[in-house]
């Protein structure tokens, strides 16, 4: 008798069932796409804020002092300690390695331009920029070798990696080089002050060389030539050599557990510092994956980007609240009239002996039913909703984990009897006579 | 209590035939007072949600603009011709910017410490800095003449013991004692800060750099930097690109998700003042139905319920207005520690919105039960 209650009453009012049906499966919707939105947002916004560059830098650990204004060494480049190439795919092997989006090294190294060169193809106008300067009949200028998008392994695992992705936005007029050929980048500022274009040849410390494109940075890079890190090892006589490498990595925004002394923490404590992307852990993965190095955190970045990520995930955090408030009060809503719609049945039913739990189970029953419905739908149509505004705004996926379903169910549930029970209450309390005669 | 009674009565007798179309209306709202109040409490919840989703949506902008500021300058000027930059420059930025923004000055050259090892040395101006460039890591800042502020890098070469040491450029020898040490994991590390004025007196170099941090979104940016290019001739301006990009990028993505969960937000609130609504009317149809039988034309029933539904829709929107204000201000204080500036504008949307809503909700149940007999609807089925 009461499944069949239940089961007339979905088969007869079709459409009061499907008004709050919608009500219910838009709920759930919004939820679903807000709380997509709100665990992936931290993630997305992080990969935007990678485009400003790299966030952690590491350096020989015996590293002796930078004499450098505008990019420029002042030092000779044979100084101090280096650290080792063959150590560089082992940035793919810490712990947090799929935190780090990309990594390039670098090696500066001073060249010289024959002064026949230089004016032969130069435009005559005299500019005199810090970084260059003339000695005799020759002009020395920074190369500055790296790796443009170069295919490392990591025991079975390929990966490419370099400038290119590391700073996305540097512009190049004409190709990239290729990282295992004699080509170079030049400088916007350079190939203007040496004449030089796309495709154009030039010596180098004695070695011939070919532009394939102009970069423009808006940084030191305008000044400097940019080759393939073999080319700058060989000019430098030291193969194998790195000056740095820059990283960039995805970090949790630092907090206060993130800046205690790592040496100071004792064993589960120790762990879980270590196993959570703050900057400096994965700085001190970085340290321990290559020898003889010691990498730090750029601050700049590093601290900018963690203030930024923290306002923008409790924005939207605050903003899901506000959307489950919403659909908890759209659903009730529904419900509330659904169910006082319902006044004269209600009458009815207690007119032939029904109790007020009977009645109220019925009504329960009813409100789970179309919950577990509407979360079902809602849960399915909230997901493609994410996933389109992931599509749509950040260009990636926003899934969301099918383990969120029981979770959403519950919610769902919970929220449709919470709401409807003010109104069953109401219901359950009429007195059937005035409730037939239909004068509530 | 008679008293009452007969002053009431004769306000009755005394009130023109117009006012039986608002006793209507507040008789309406009174004696169902429950009905009347969810609906109203719909709408008050549906007003706020929206007036505080689109202040901030308005507001977001500029609060992350703020916080990107933090990065430090996105502007550069540089010597165009030689190496330092006239003497009045800082001057003239500051003229240009008018509190626009923050500009530092930055000296620099390579200097030698007291065994002959080179390193260079940066005169700045102190209190600018620390505004600029909130994530130097600071012990402490000079406070007075001839102290430095010295990169962890250079402090084990140049001061290991923290004594004082002595700097030469030129054959001019400068006494320094630390006052600090700055990490920032950047090529500051490795650098010995000086003020300005020491630098100046030392060297007679003028600053090369400087740098401004330039407040506002992206063509006002542009703007001031158009004005410091005509403001200073010689000085190359130009724009730190990734900082800028980086802001463009993550400014455009968190509006767009913001506008999109403004956007399911509003629709499902104007979803529940819906469905409340329409219920209320149309459990008033025997309401609707004596008026009829009594001989109301469509045209009064029609705007007996649409005014109802219009003074609800104000009443629900201005309440719910200053409602959302609170919450955005809330939400702008919890989150951005700065409180969300009112955004009139919103106001007229969100009446004009809570209106249309009300409306619809109001015409879609009359105009089904227009089709019926009073007497059917009066006979309860």
């Amino acid at each position: 008798m009461f499944v069949r209650l239940v089961y007339e009453s979905f088969r007869r009012q079709k459409r009061r069932k499907i008004l709050a049906g919608a009500a219910i499966t838009l709920g759930v919707t919004v939820t679903t796409a807000m709380i997509g939105v709100a665990t992936d947002i931290g993630d997305k916004i992080n990969r935007e804020l990678r485009t400003i560059g790299a966030n952690l830098v590491v350096t020989p650990q015996e590293d002796t002092l930078d004499v450098e204004i505008g990019g420029v060494n002042l030092k000779p480049p044979t100084d101090g300690a280096f650290l080792s190439e063959a150590d560089l795919p082992k940035i793919k092997g810490i712990f947090w390695h799929n935190n780090i989006t990309a990594f390039a090294p670098v090696l500066p190294v001073q060249v010289t331009i024959p002064h026949d060169e230089v004016s032969q193809h130069g435009d005559g106008v005299p500019r005199v920029s810090p970084p260059l300067r003339d000695v005799g009949n020759r002009r020395d200028v920074t190369l500055v070798g790296t790796y443009f998008a170069k295919t490392l392994f990591y025991g079975k695992e390929d990966f490419i990696t370099g400038v290119k992705s590391l700073y996305p936005w540097w512009k190049v007029a004409g190709a990239w080089p290729d990282d295992g050929s004699h080509d170079v980048l030049i400088g916007e500022h350079l190939a203007g002050e040496l004449g030089k274009k796309t495709g154009d040849p030039i010596t180098l410390s004695g070695r011939q060389f070919r532009v394939t494109g102009v970069l423009s940075t808006g940084g030191t890079e305008d000044n400097e030539i940019l080759a393939p890190l073999a080319l700058a090892q060989e000019i430098l006589g030291k193969p194998d050599a790195v000056k740095r490498v820059y990283v960039s990595a995805l970090t949790k925004p630092e907090d206060a557990f993130a800046r205690r002394d790592p040496k100071s923490l004792s064993g589960a404590i120790y762990d879980r510092w270590y196993c959570t992307p703050y900057p400096q852990a994965i700085a001190l993965q970085l340290t321990e994956a290559m020898s003889h190095s010691h990498a730090e955190q750029i601050r700049q970045v590093a601290q900018n980007e963690g203030a930024v990520l923290t306002r923008i995930e409790g924005l939207i955090f605050l903003i899901t609240l506000a959307a489950l408030f919403a659909s908890g009060l759209a659903v009730s809503a529904a419900m509330a009239t659904a169910i006082f719609e319902r006044r004269a049945e209600v009458g009815l039913m207690k007119a032939l002996g029904a109790g007020k739990l009977a009645v109220a189970s019925v009504f329960f029953a009813e409100a789970a039913l179309m919950a577990l419905i509407g979360g079902v739908v809602g849960f399915a149509i909230g997901s493609v909703l994410a996933h389109q505004i992931g599509q749509s705004i950040f260009n990636s996926q926003i899934s969301i984990s099918p383990v969120l379903l029981p979770v959403i169910l519950a919610i769902a549930v919970i929220v449709t009897f919470a709401g409807s029970a003010m109104a069953i209450r109401r219901a359950v309390s009429l007195d059937p006579v005035f409730a037939l005669r239909g004068e509530l | 209590m008679s008293h009452q009674a007969k002053g009431l009565a004769s306000s009755r007798a005394n009130a023109k035939h117009t006012s039986m179309f608002v006793r209507m209306l507040m008789r309406a709202a009174v004696l169902r007072r429950g009905r009347a109040a969810s609906a109203l409490f719909a709408m008050v919840v549906a007003a706020a949600v929206a007036t505080a989703m689109l202040n901030l949506y308005v507001d977001v902008q500029a609060k992350l603009q703020r916080e990107f500021r933090n990065y430090g300058a996105n502007v550069i000027l540089v010597g165009k011709t030689s190496t330092s930059l006239p003497a009045d420059a800082l001057a003239q930025v500051d003229a240009t910017l008018s509190g626009r923004g923050i500009a530092a000055p930055f000296a620099l050259v390579v200097a030698r410490t007291a065994d002959g090892q080179p390193i260079v040395v940066a005169g700045t101006d102190f209190d600018r800095v620390k505004q600029l460039n909130h994530w130097w890591s600071v012990t402490a800042w000079p406070t007075s003449e001839k102290q430095a502020l010295i990169g962890v890098r250079a402090l084990p070469l140049v001061s290991p013991k923290n004594q004082a040491f002595d700097l030469s450029f030129q054959g001019r020898t400068l006494h320094v004692t630390p006052a600090g040490t700055v990490q920032t994991g950047a090529s500051e590390d490795s650098r010995i800060y000086i003020s300005l004025a020491d630098f100046i007196s030392w060297t007679g170099v003028q600053p090369s750099t400087i740098e401004v941090a330039a407040s506002g979104n992206a063509s006002e940016v542009a703007g001031v930097m158009n004005q410091l290019a005509q403001a200073i001739p010689s000085a190359e301006v130009r724009p730190v690109r990734q900082i800028m990009e980086g802001e463009a990028r993550v400014l455009g993505k968190t509006r767009a998700t913001l506008l999109a969960a403004a956007a399911l937000i509003i629709l499902t609130a104007a979803l529940c003042v819906l469905s409340t609504l329409m219920g209320w009317v149309f459990d008033r149809r025997r309401d609707f139905a004596i008026m009829k039988a009594l001989g109301a034309s469509e045209r009064l029933l029609n705007g007996f319920f649409a005014a109802e539904a219009a003074a609800l829709g104000a009443t629900g929107a201005l309440i719910g207005f200053l409602l959302g204000i609170g919450i955005a201000a809330w939400i702008g204080r919890a989150n951005f520690h700065a409180p969300v500036v009112p955004r009139l504008g919103v106001l007229p949307i969100v009446l004009v919105g809570s209106m249309a809503v009300t409306l619809i909700s109001a015409i879609l149940p009359i105009s089904l039960l227009r089709r019926v007999q009073p007497a059917v609807i009066l006979r309860g089925e």
